[in-house]
C-alpha cells in the first residue's frame, strides 16, 4: 500500500498533526468560539480518544479536519491541520476527495441519520469504491458483500439490499463501519458511535472497532463524552472542556492520576464499583410498611394486522409483580424494549394495562376514576428523562411549578403560591429568582430541579423517575442523584428509578428488578445482585460494562476475528 | 422602585424587535416589501376618507383618459376609465375592500379551522373521523371550481364571498393544526400534565393551544396572497364582489373590453394585485429564512473575530 | 398494496358522492331550482310544468334518491343548452384541458426542479437570487390578468400570436405559459427549501467524508431525497390547475372542461356542471392514488 511505503520514508512521525485549531461560529453577536487553539497529534495505529462533555468542542475539531464545517456560519480562525505531511486547509476540492473515505474515513452516533434512507446499504458502500475509481459495477457490489460480513452483518447476500431503516441500532452502526473502512483508510474517527445504543451492543461495536483497527493498523480517533467507553478504548486520551484541551497523556495515567480540576471532577463522578457498596445514597432502613403493590400487570399491544397474517400482538409488559415499601428506592433495570418505561405510564395512568392490578394504599390504580383519581395523581408524580421536553416551553417556572396548585384548587391558595414556589426553588438548589425565567433559559441539571420541584409542589408519597438522569453529563448525573437521595431522607418519599444505566442505580438504589422483554429476570437488594448475579442475563449486562484497556491487555483477544458474533436482530416496528 | 430602575431589563423585549428589524435590513427585497404593505395598509384604512369622493366623480372630459399626463389633479395620474373616474383614486379605494375581504376570510378560516383542527387532534372520537373527511372532500376538490358552484347557488355578495374564501381555504388551517396537536399531544410536557391530574380542557387550551398559534398566524400570512388572488379570480369571472362595490380583481374584468382602446383600465389594479401578492410572498420567504435556525444565518453580520 | 388502492379507492368513491351530495342540496335547499334551470322570465305555468317534468314536486329526499339511482344507471341528465347527454358534453371538453394541463405540469416541474437545485447548489449567488424573484413573481401573478395583459402584447400589440382559440401550435403558447406560471414559482420555492434543508442534513455529512463528488452529493443524494416534498406539491399543483384552467380558457377561448363549467353556470345548465364536478373529481382522485403509489415508489420506508 502507498501509505505504508510512505510511512517508511518519512519514518514514524504522527500521522495527523492539529497545530493551534480555532474554530468560530458566526451569527449576530460577538462569534462563539466552538475550538480555541487545540493542538493534538495521532499516531499511526494507535487509538486516540476525545473526552468531553456536550459543547466541549470535540466534534467541531475532527469536523474541521474532515471539512465537513461550513463556512459561513463556520469561521476557521487558525491553525494547521497536518496530515501525513500535507497541510489540509490549501487542498483543492479533489485533492480534498482524495482524502475524505480513502485516507480518513469517520462514522457518526445517529447512523439512521447519517445514511441516506432511499438508497440500499450495499449502493451506499458501494459508492466509496466508484466514486474513488477503487472498483465498480459487480465487482464494487461484491466487495460491498464481504465488507457487510465482515463487519458482522448475518446474510449478508440479501441484507446487502435492504435498506438502512430495515437493520436495528447496532447493525447500522456496522453499516456505517463498513462503509468507513471500505479503502482501509489509515484514520478512522468515531463520532460517539456508541451513544444511542444499549450497553450489550455498545460491547460488541467497541469489539468489532478493535479487531477491526488491529487487522488493518489504522489510527482510531475517537470521540466520546463517556468515560468507560473512553476507558476501554484509549491509548492516549485528551480532555476537552470549553474548546480548549485542558488535560492530555496515556489513558492510565489520565484516568489514575488526572491533574485539572475538570477532569478530577468528571473522574470522581464515575461511580466506582465497590466503592459504591458504602454509597450514602442509598436509604438507610427500610422498615416501611407496603405503598405499592402491583400484581400480574400485563400490556398487550396490537401489531399491524394484515388481511392473511391475522392479529398479532407483542407483550410490553408481561405478568410482572413487584412491591415499593415507604422510603424505599425501587430500581428497574433493562434494555430498550423491556418494557421498564411502559410500566411508569401504566402505573401513572397515561397508558391502560391489558391486564392486572395495582394497589396503591388498598385501592386498584386502575379501577379509580373521577375524583378519586385526580386524589391519586396528587400523591404519585413523574420525573421524565428529557427535563426541556417535559416542560411547556412557553411557561415561565413560577407557573410550571404552580401547576398541580392550579389543577389541585384545594390543595393551596392562591396567594401561598409565589412564597411556596420560592421555598420549592430554594429545596432544589435554585434561587427564588429563577422562576420568572423560561426553562430554555437554565442548563439540562438546573431544568431537572426544576422538573423534580414541580413534582414535590403536590407534596407526593411516590415518584416514578424516567430516566430522570440519563440525559445529563455525567458530573450533573451524580449531583441530581444527590438531590434526590436528599430529598428521600427529608420528606420520607419513596422513588421507583427506571434506568438503563447500571452503575447508576448501584449507587442509589436500595432493591433492583432487571428487566428483560416485558419480564422480570431478576429481583433482589442491590449488593447482592451486583455481587452474585443470578440470572445470565444480568450477568451478561454486568459484564457489557466497558472496562479499561490497561486492564484488559493481558487478556486473550475478545473475538476472534472473521468469526464475530450475529446481534440479535431488534424489530424496529415494535413499542416498549 | 420603578423610578429606580428603568434600565433592569435593557436585553429582554426591545431586543427581539430590534434583531428583527436588523435581520429586515440585511435582505433589502424585503425591506422594500415591507415598506410597499406598510404603504398599502395605509391606503386601505384612510384611502376611502381620503379620495373616496374624488374616486367616485364621474367626469365626461375625463373619459379614457390615458395615464402619465398631469393635465388634470394628481388623481388622474394613471388614467381614467371608461366614465371618467380616476383610476389612481379607484385603485385607493378598492384596497379596502380587496384587503378587507381577504383579511376576512382568513381570519375566519384560521380560527375555525384552526379550533376545528384542535378537536380533531385531541379527540378520537367520530366526530373528529367526520371533520376530516369533510376536509378531505374540500381539500381534493379545485378551490375555485367550488367556490364558483358555491357562488353560484348562494348568489353572489361579500358575506358569502367570505364564507366561500374562508370555507375553500379552511381544510389547510384544520389539517396543520391536527398534525401539530398529534405531535404535541405524544410529547412529555402534555405527558406531565396529564400525570399532575389535568383535564382535556385545560391540556388544549393551556398547554397545546399557545403552541399551534405561532404556526397557524405563520400559515395565515402566506394564505393572504393566495386568498387574495382567489378572490381576483372569482370578481374577474363576475361571480365574486357585484357592482356598486369593487375590489381589484373587478376593476380588471371592467377593462377587458377596452384592452385594445384602453389598456390602462385593466392594467393597473392587476399590477396593485401582483405587487401585493409579491410582497406578501417575500416578506413570507424572509420570515422562513429567520425562524430556520440552519438559514438565519444568512440574515446575520457574522462579525469575524480579529486575527 | 392491492388493499391499500383499494382502500384509497372506496374513499376516493365516498368523497366523490360527499361532494356531489354537497352540491346537490345546495343547490335544492337555497331556492327553487326551477329558478336555476329556467329563464328569468318564465311564468308560474311553465315553472310547475318544469318542476313537475324533473320531479321537482317531490320531497328533497325523494329527489335525491332518484338522483342518486340515475346516477347508478350512469344517467346523467340532459344538457339543456345543447340537448344531448350532459356526461357526453363533459367528457367531450375533458381531453382538451388534459391535454393543457398535463403539458403544463410536466414543463414546469422539470424547468422548476432544475432552476430550483441549481440555485440551492449555490446559495445568494446571482443565478439563486434572479431565481427567488422570477419564481416569487410567477406564484404571485394573477394568472387572469397575465393573460390579458399577453393578448394585449402578443396577439394585440405585436400580432405575434393568436387571441384565442385552437387550432395551430401558435395556440397553445400563451394559455401554457399563463398555466404554467403558479406551479413554476411555487415548486422553484419547495425545492430550492427542501434541496437547501436536504444538503444540511446528516447524510450529506456522510456523503462528503465519503469524498463523493459534489454533482454526485447535489444531484444524486441531495436532489433525490428532496424529490419526495416535491411530488406531493406537484400533485396539489396538479390538482388547482383547474382552477388555473378555469381562468385561462375562458379567457383563451379553449373548449376545455373550465370554459364549459363557467358557461354552464352562466346559462344554467345544471346537468353539465353536475357531470363537470363528476368528470373533474374522479380524474383527481384517480390522479392522487397515482401520486401515492409514485411516493412509495420514491420513498422505500412507505409501504401500504
Amino acid at each position: 500500500m502507498k501509505s505504508a511505503h510512505d510511512s517508511i520514508l518519512k519514518g514514524e512521525g504522527p500521522i495527523l498533526k492539529i497545530e493551534g485549531l480555532t474554530v468560530d461560529f458566526l451569527s449576530n453577536d460577538e462569534p462563539v468560539r466552538a475550538v480555541d487553539d487545540v493542538s493534538f497529534h495521532v499516531n499511526r495505529g494507535e487509538t486516540l480518544v476525545i473526552l468531553g462533555e456536550s459543547g466541549s468542542g470535540k466534534s467541531v475539531s475532527t469536523s474541521t479536519v474532515m471539512d465537513l464545517v461550513d463556512c459561513p456560519p463556520g469561521d476557521i480562525v487558525g491553525g494547521s491541520c497536518l496530515f501525513d505531511g500535507t497541510e489540509l486547509s490549501r487542498l483543492d476540492a479533489e485533492g480534498r476527495r482524495n482524502i475524505n473515505g480513502r485516507r480518513i474515513a469517520m462514522i457518526f452516533q445517529d447512523p439512521l441519520a447519517y445514511l441516506n434512507p432511499v438508497y440500499t446499504v450495499g449502493r451506499q458502500i458501494a459508492e466509496v469504491f466508484e466514486s474513488h475509481d477503487a472498483a465498480r459495477g459487480k465487482q464494487a457490489r461484491a466487495n460491498a458483500i464481504e465488507l457487510l460480513r465482515r463487519v458482522g452483518i448475518p446474510e449478508p447476500e440479501s441484507r446487502v439490499d435492504f435498506y438502512p431503516h430495515q437493520f436495528s441500532g447496532g447493525q447500522r452502526q456496522r453499516v456505517m463501519i463498513a462503509m468507513a473502512i471500505a479503502l482501509k483508510p489509515d484514520i478512522l474517527i468515531a463520532d460517539e458511535p456508541t451513544t444511542a445504543l444499549d450497553v450489550s451492543v455498545q460491547a460488541q461495536i467497541l469489539d468489532l472497532l478493535r479487531d477491526l483497527q488491529r487487522e488493518t493498523g489504522m489510527a482510531l480517533v475517537m470521540i466520546t463524552h463517556d468515560l468507560e467507553v473512553a476507558a476501554s478504548m484509549a491509548d492516549r486520551i485528551i480532555v476537552m472542556n470549553g474548546g480548549k484541551v485542558v488535560e492530555s497523556g496515556l489513558a492510565q495515567e489520565v484516568f489514575s492520576n488526572p491533574q485539572h480540576p475538570y477532569t478530577r471532577r468528571l473522574i470522581g463522578a464515575l461511580p466506582h464499583g465497590e466503592a459504591a457498596e458504602t454509597s450514602h445514597r442509598r436509604s438507610t432502613e427500610i422498615a416501611g410498611a407496603t405503598l405499592l403493590k402491583v400484581e400480574h400487570l400485563t400490556k398487550e399491544y396490537v401489531l399491524a394486522s394484515g388481511a392473511f397474517a391475522g392479529k398479532r400482538t407483542f407483550r410490553a409488559v408481561d405478568d410482572v409483580s413487584f412491591e415499593v415499601r415507604k422510603g424505599e428506592t425501587l430500581g428497574v433495570v433493562g434494555e430498550s424494549g423491556s418494557g421498564k418505561s411502559s410500566i411508569a405510564r401504566i402505573l401513572l395512568r397515561l397508558n391502560d394495562p391489558s391486564s392486572g392490578q395495582a394497589i396503591y394504599a388498598g385501592e386498584n390504580i386502575f379501577e379509580m376514576c373521577g375524583k378519586r383519581l385526580v386524589a391519586f395523581r396528587r400523591k404519585v408524580q413523574m420525573v421524565f428523562q428529557d427535563p426541556y421536553g417535559s416542560m411547556n416551553p412557553r411557561m415561565n417556572v413560577r407557573s410550571i411549578i404552580s401547576e398541580p396548585w392550579a389543577i389541585h384548587r384545594d390543595l393551596l391558595p392562591r396567594s401561598n403560591w409565589k412564597d411556596r414556589v420560592a421555598e420549592l426553588l430554594d429545596l432544589v438548589g435554585l434561587r427564588p429568582e429563577h422562576a420568572e425565567r423560561y426553562p430554555h433559559q437554565f442548563s439540562g441539571g438546573q431544568r431537572q430541579r426544576i422538573a423534580i420541584a414541580r413534582a414535590l409542589a403536590s407534596e407526593p408519597e411516590l415518584i416514578v423517575c424516567d430516566e430522570a438522569v440519563s440525559a445529563l453529563d455525567v458530573s450533573i448525573q451524580a449531583q441530581v442523584i444527590d438531590l434526590l437521595a436528599d430529598l428521600r431522607t427529608r420528606l420520607g418519599l419513596s422513588y421507583i428509578f427506571i434506568t438503563h444505566d447500571l452503575p447508576i442505580v448501584r449507587h442509589f438504589a436500595d432493591r433492583i428488578l432487571v428487566m428483560k422483554q416485558g419480564k422480570i429476570v431478576e429481583e433482589g437488594p442491590t449488593s447482592a445482585l451486583f455481587s452474585a448475579p443470578q440470572h445470565e442475563y444480568t450477568q451478561s449486562l454486568l459484564k457489557a460494562v466497558p472496562k479499561p484497556k490497561w486492564l484488559m491487555s493481558t487478556e486473550a483477544p475478545r473475538a476472534v476475528p472473521g468469526a464475530p458474533r450475529p446481534e440479535r436482530t431488534r424489530n424496529g416496528s415494535m413499542a416498549g | 422602585m420603578t423610578i429606580i430602575s428603568p434600565n433592569a431589563n435593557p436585553a429582554a423585549a426591545p431586543g427581539a424587535s430590534r434583531v428583527l428589524l436588523g435581520y429586515l435590513r440585511r435582505d433589502r427585497l424585503a425591506l422594500a416589501a415591507a415598506v410597499f404593505l406598510a404603504l398599502f395598509v395605509l391606503a386601505a384604512i384612510l384611502g376611502p376618507w381620503l379620495v373616496g369622493d374624488a374616486a367616485s366623480r364621474l367626469g365626461l372630459r375625463q373619459r379614457n383618459l390615458a395615464p402619465f399626463s398631469l393635465e388634470h389633479s394628481w388623481i388622474y395620474f394613471l388614467g381614467a376609465d371608461t366614465l371618467g373616474r380616476p383610476l389612481l383614486g379607484r385603485l385607493i379605494v378598492g384596497a379596502q375592500s380587496t384587503l378587507g375581504i381577504a383579511a376576512a376570510a382568513v381570519f375566519s378560516s384560521m380560527l375555525i379551522g384552526g379550533t376545528l383542527g384542535l378537536i380533531a387532534g385531541y379527540s378520537e372520537r367520530w366526530h373528529s373521523h367526520l371533520i376530516l373527511r369533510l376536509a378531505d372532500v374540500v381539500m381534493s376538490f379545485p378551490s375555485l371550481l367550488l367556490a364558483l358552484i358555491v357562488l353560484y347557488t348562494l348568489g353572489p355578495s361579500i358575506t358569502n364571498l367570505v364564507i366561500v374564501l374562508a370555507v375553500t381555504r379552511m381544510p389547510i388551517y384544520l389539517r396543520t393544526a391536527r398534525a401539530e396537536v398529534l405531535e404535541l399531544r405524544e410529547r412529555m410536557f402534555v405527558s406531565a400534565a396529564r400525570s399532575m391530574g389535568a383535564g382535556p380542557a385545560r391540556i388544549l387550551l393551556r398547554h397545546i393551544a399557545p403552541l399551534v398559534l405561532p404556526t397557524l398566524v405563520t400559515i395565515a400570512a402566506i394564505d393572504f396572497a393566495t386568498v387574495i388572488l382567489s378572490e381576483s379570480a372569482l370578481s374577474f369571472l363576475g361571480l365574486g364582489i357585484q357592482p356598486p362595490e369593487f375590489t381589484w380583481g373587478a376593476m380588471v374584468a371592467n377593462g377587458r373590453g377596452y384592452l385594445s382602446t384602453a389598456w390602462w383600465i385593466a392594467f393597473w389594479p392587476g399590477l396593485a394585485i401582483m405587487l401585493t401578492t409579491l410582497s406578501l410572498n417575500i416578506l413570507s420567504n424572509w420570515a422562513r429564512t429567520v425562524a430556520d435556525p440552519q438559514q438565519r444565518w444568512r440574515l446575520q453580520t457574522l462579525r469575524k473575530a480579529a486575527r | 398494496m392491492f388493499s391499500y388502492i383499494g382502500r384509497r379507492a372506496s374513499h376516493s368513491i365516498l368523497s366523490v358522492i360527499g361532494l356531489l351530495t354537497l352540491v346537490f342540496f345546495l343547490t335544492r335547499l337555497t331556492g327553487d331550482p326551477s329558478a336555476l334551470y329556467l329563464p328569468l322570465d318564465a311564468t308560474a305555468e311553465a315553472r310547475a310544468a318544469f318542476a313537475k317534468l324533473n320531479g321537482l314536486d317531490q320531497p328533497i329526499p325523494w329527489q335525491f334518491a332518484e338522483y342518486l339511482k340515475d346516477l347508478l344507471h350512469l344517467d346523467f341528465g340532459q344538457s339543456l343548452r345543447q340537448n344531448r347527454s350532459a356526461m357526453e358534453v363533459a367528457l367531450q371538453a375533458f381531453p382538451e384541458t388534459l391535454k393543457l394541463a398535463f403539458v403544463a405540469i410536466t414543463l414546469s416541474t422539470a424547468l422548476a426542479i432544475l432552476v430550483g437545485s441549481l440555485a440551492a447548489a449555490r446559495p445568494g449567488s446571482l443565478f439563486d437570487r434572479i431565481a427567488s424573484v422570477t419564481s416569487l413573481a410567477g406564484a404571485s401573478a394573477p394568472d387572469f390578468w397575465v393573460a390579458i395583459v399577453g393578448i394585449l402584447v402578443f396577439a394585440v400589440g405585436l400580432e405575434l400570436l393568436p387571441t384565442s382559440g385552437t387550432g395551430t401550435w401558435a395556440h397553445w403558447i400563451m394559455p401554457i405559459f399563463v398555466l404554467m406560471l403558479r406551479p413554476f414559482g411555487l415548486l422553484v420555492q419547495v425545492v430550492r427549501s427542501t434541496m437547501l434543508s436536504a444538503l444540511a442534513s446528516p447524510y450529506i455529512k456522510t456523503a462528503r467524508a465519503k469524498g463523493l463528488r459534489r454533482q454526485k452529493i447535489i444531484f444524486g443524494h441531495a436532489l433525490r431525497n428532496s424529490l419526495l416534498p416535491v411530488v406531493t406539491v406537484a400533485g396539489d399543483l396538479a390538482t388547482s390547475l383547474v382552477n388555473g384552467a378555469v381562468v385561462v380558457e375562458s379567457i383563451f377561448g379553449w373548449p376545455g372542461i373550465g370554459k364549459l363549467m363557467i358557461d354552464s353556470i352562466i346559462q344554467r345548465d345544471f346537468a353539465v356542471v353536475q357531470s363537470t364536478i363528476l368528470v373533474t373529481a374522479t380524474a383527481i382522485f384517480i390522479l392522487n392514488i397515482a401520486i401515492d403509489l409514485l411516493y412509495a415508489v420514491l420513498d422505500p420506508r412507505i409501504r401500504y
